[in-house]
């Protein structure tokens, strides 16, 4: 935390944004490996959790290569990937509550991410902030507000 | 699998996660501890590997399904590699939070892995 020893600001921010890519990488590759399980041996139980499982999955390794890859484009493919998993995890954790029968299998974002450690409702808001961060170039010239497109 | 075997696998993954994630925030790179610890995490899975296959021949099979259980396993054992190629690569104190990150999910996989073997089915 203190100045002296770690470089300033911004080789800091891009070393917690280093570790954000990794649990990204890690929840995308225990997405996709549970989905891939769930949709091979019991999809017929519940098939809508099932495919917002896989569909969850597909997200997160977007938003994983988006958050690594360079420029602007890519930064609002992980804007949008993010922004998507945010939803998702807000709307499928309160249709877990509301309507169980449909929504209550295991599913990354179903509770609220409870069988992740809440990690998948917490992470969508740390990307979010690093993004918001990583804004790049374009505010160097004009630091007009660019932020409310998110 | 058995079950003295994966709770001592549980605890070297959490020490050794948590050991890296300290040494990580207080600003050290990547050393022989803490590689060698997330190595050591590495050994026990493969022994856990070994374990799994040659369990079901003897008559320990899973109450779980063996198929997620396997995912999770090549999936653990995928972690520390991954993680530590990222240590040998980017030399800094965030490499080390990094091993961290990788070993304390391992820990929770290798949890998840027990309830698969043991707990379930039926």
């Amino acid at each position: 935390m203190t100045a002296s020893t770690s470089p300033p600001e911004q080789s800091s921010s891009a070393g917690i944004g280093r570790v954000l890519v990794v649990v990204y990488a890690i929840l995308a590759l225990a997405a996709t490996g549970r989905s891939f399980y769930q949709i091979v041996s019991e999809f017929d139980e519940a098939p809508v959790a099932y495919s917002l499982s896989a569909l969850a999955a597909v997200v997160y390794i977007l938003a994983t290569i988006a958050l690594v890859a360079p420029g602007e484009t890519w930064r609002r493919v992980a804007l949008a990937t993010i922004g998507f998993e945010l939803v998702g995890v807000l709307v499928v954790g309160t249709m877990s509550l509301v309507v169980p029968e449909l929504f209550a299998h295991a599913s990354v974002w179903s509770w609220f991410g409870a069988g992740y450690l809440f990690i998948p409702l917490v992470l969508p808001v740390l990307g979010l902030l690093y993004l918001r961060r990583r804004r790049p170039v374009v505010t160097a010239q004009r630091p007009s507000e660019r932020v409310t497109g998110a | 699998m058995i079950d003295a075997l994966t709770i001592v696998q549980v605890a070297v993954a959490i020490i050794a996660g948590l050991l890296c994630l300290v040494l990580g925030l207080a600003g050290r790179k990547p050393s022989d501890l803490t590689l060698g610890a997330t190595a050591l995490v590495e050994v026990l899975l493969i022994v856990q590997l070994v374990v799994s296959i040659v369990s079901p021949a003897v008559g320990n099979d899973p109450t779980g399904d063996a198929l997620e259980f396997g995912l999770y396993l090549g999936s653990a054992i995928l972690l520390p590699v991954g993680a530590g190629f990222w240590a040998l690569i980017d030399r800094s104190k965030w490499a080390t939070v990094i091993l961290g990150v990788a070993n304390l999910a391992i820990a929770v996989m290798v949890y998840r892995m027990h309830q698969i073997w043991f707990v379930q089915g039926g």
